[in-house]
């Protein structure tokens, strides 16, 4: 990896009254990421970003932006901008106003501000409106005006701060393409902040999942999807049906364990487990039938449907354990009849390929 | 007793009930009929009885002409115009301060920031005088050439109308949405473009209604006045009640009607220069 644009080593944010937001983080952000912070709210990763930016100061711990100790530059100094959650667009001043105050203020020379703020405004299509006043503007068009203003400063890293929230569902997907669009297109770094766990998996390249202040994992999309580390993670990214299990043995890779409601079945690792571990399977990796099925090298477990909830093209099928545990299955509804074929009662066998199922040790 | 509601009105429109109809207008006659009156006989003849007697000019020409009136008058307006300038200034750096900062004892300050509201104007006025006679205030101001002599009176009404305007800027605050501050700073300006290109242009409103509250304050004080005033200045209002004193004048009609449309132009500028600064988001 060349040297990363953003290194935050050992952060922590402290807050008078004990309560400590950001808790011991360090990360590494390469040139030309597309990074996320992804975790619910009062996670911390928002105070995180907000140190990256300069709006907040750590407590302990140090960040580098291209290569340079930030703790004594003010946010105007560094080479970072912001999307604000609110935009933040200034009520006062036309659009074109908006995108040229960041290069005035530094004493960018008029005209060159004004070219500079018209080919920002063109780079998200808003050049038409640039003599609107904001509070002509719908809220993705003001939310573009934020985007524009922070671009026009060229900065190293554009951070955005729960960009897509206050959008509302047909705008959040135009704009998501949009974002990477404009990533791909100007090749800055993007730090982004989402409680969305689709926002993070369909724009990021790189993920971090915070929890209570510290992260809990960093990965591509994919790797946090199919082989998260912990509970939280496999539980906070998509849906997840988690068994606990106990180890009875392991040899290398391989460990037999003894899973709740499941029976015993060896499954394939590269943690060294302890005593106590979670199975967890992904809901569209399950399949049911209403027999038993024979296959070898899959995990069966008979239920009974307690609820069936249809989407369209999916339905998710609640089924009852005999223990009392539940499973979920995604149905995909590849036939016009598919849904109307499992019915709340309905006795099933739910089974998965084994290699499908995640030892978790955390 | 569960009134039938009549066809075609909801029961949020009082304005359709007769009795808050005539209390409206009742209002209206007892708030404005002596203004009218007043206007009205600025324009009447000389004379004693109060009755109309003809349309004249002659009241205004002899108020213009009268050199005590005109004095007076334009006391009044130098010291209300320089008192409001302070007044803004200070009330405005009062609020950002009560709205920016937290720092012990605030409440106990943000109360003492609020006395000269609240404070009766007399305590006031004899607390003023004793302050700038002790001092020697009084002295020194008195014997300065205008527009100096008017010192004490200008210190006096910056006092008490200062707090005006930090309670109607501080109110405009509330609505402020720090991350426009966040994001002025975050866009490369410092604390001083933040404040003067962000900040300010948002109280804009809030700056122009406490200015014009303070003015008309000022304008029009006679208890703060006549304390804190030397032996030789006079202001308006104080001319006014000197001269009523001795009979009521038509000239006096005169020149009150001439400071209403001041304060009645100074709102409808300030409501002018307020109108395309709609309300911050």
């Amino acid at each position: 990896m060349t040297e990363p644009i953003v290194s935050v080593r050992n952060v922590s944010r402290r807050y008078p009254g004990g309560v400590t937001a950001v808790d011991n983080v360090s990360i590494d952000i390469a040139q030309n990421e597309f990074f996320a912070l992804l975790g619910p709210s009062g996670c911390g990763k928002t105070t995180l970003l907000r140190m990256i930016s300069g709006l907040d100061t750590p407590s302990e711990g140090q960040i580098f932006i291209g290569g340079e100790d930030m703790a004594f530059t003010p946010p105007n100094k560094r080479p970072t901008n912001m999307v604000f959650q609110s935009y933040a667009v200034f009520p006062h001043m036309t659009v074109r106003k908006n995108v040229e105050y960041g290069l005035k203020v530094t004493g960018v020379a008029a005209d060159e501000a004004a070219a500079r703020a018209i080919e920002a405004l063109e780079m998200v299509k808003l050049a038409h409106l640039a003599d609107r006043k904001p509070d002509q503007m719908s809220g993705g068009q003001r939310q573009r005006v934020a985007l524009a203003r922070a671009l026009v400063k060229r900065p190293k890293v554009l951070l955005l701060d729960e960009p897509l929230s206050a959008l509302d569902a047909k705008l959040r997907d135009d704009m998501r393409l949009e974002l990477t669009r404009l990533q791909k297109e100007v090749g800055i770094t993007f730090i982004i902040v989402t409680h969305d766990q689709d926002e993070a998996l369909s724009m990021a390249t790189r993920i971090a999942v915070m929890e209570k202040g510290a992260i809990r994992q960093v990965a591509t999309p994919q790797e946090l999807y199919e082989h998260p580390t912990s509970r939280f993670v496999a539980d906070f990214i998509g849906k997840v049906n988690l068994f606990d299990g106990e180890v009875v043995s392991q040899k290398g890779r391989s460990v037999v364990v003894n899973a709740k409601g499941l029976g015993r079945m060896t499954l394939t690792t590269d943690a060294t487990c302890g005593k106590n571990i979670a199975i967890a399977v992904r809901p569209e990796k399950l399949k049911l039938q209403k027999t038993e099925p024979k296959t070898a090298g899959l995990v069966k477990v008979a239920a009974t449907v307690r609820d069936v909830a249809y989407f369209g093209d999916w339905s998710e099928v609640v089924a009852d354990l005999a223990d009392g545990q539940h499973v979920s299955v995604n149905v995909q509804n590849d036939r016009r009849d598919a849904a109307s074929a499992v019915n709340r009662g309905d006795k099933i066998w739910v089974n998965w390929q084994a290699s499908d199922s995640l030892v978790i040790t955390e | 007793m569960a009134k039938q509601l009549e066809p075609g009105t909801g029961p949020l429109e009082f304005g359709k009930r007769k009795w808050l109809r005539s209390l409206f207008a009742v209002t209206l006659l007892v708030l404005y009929v002596p203004i009218f009156v007043l206007i009205a006989f600025s324009f009447n003849i000389q004379n004693r009885g109060g009755v109309w007697r003809g349309f004249t000019l002659e009241n205004y020409s002899k108020a213009w002409n009268n050199n005590a009136i005109y004095d007076a008058m334009i006391n009044s307006l130098t010291i209300a115009f320089v008192s409001t300038i302070f007044a803004t200034i200070i009330g405005t750096m009062v609020a950002v301060l009560l709205w920016r900062f937290k720092f012990p004892f605030k409440p106990a300050y943000e109360g003492a920031m609020a006395l000269p509201i609240v404070i009766p104007e007399i305590c006031m006025g004899v607390a003023l005088l004793m302050f700038f006679q002790s001092t020697g205030m009084l002295q020194f101001f008195s014997n300065t050439v205008w527009p100096f002599n008017l010192g004490t009176i200008i210190i006096a009404h910056i006092a008490f109308c200062f707090p005006f305007v930090a309670v109607v800027v501080r109110s405009r605050l509330v609505g402020f949405n720090k991350q426009l501050e966040e994001a002025s700073r975050d866009l490369g300006a410092n604390e001083w473009q933040t404040f003067t290109q962000i900040l300010i242009p948002f109280m804009m409103p809030g700056l122009i209604a406490g200015a014009l509250l303070a003015f008309t304050l000022s304008l029009d004080d006679f208890v703060i006045t006549f304390f804190t005033s030397g032996p030789e200045t006079v202001t308006f209002p104080v001319k006014i009640y000197s001269m009523v004193k001795t009979g009521v004048k038509y000239e006096v009609n005169a020149a009150s009607t001439v400071l209403i449309l001041i304060t009645l132009l100074a709102t409808v500028i300030a409501m002018k220069l307020q109108s395309p600064e709609k309300a911050g988001h």
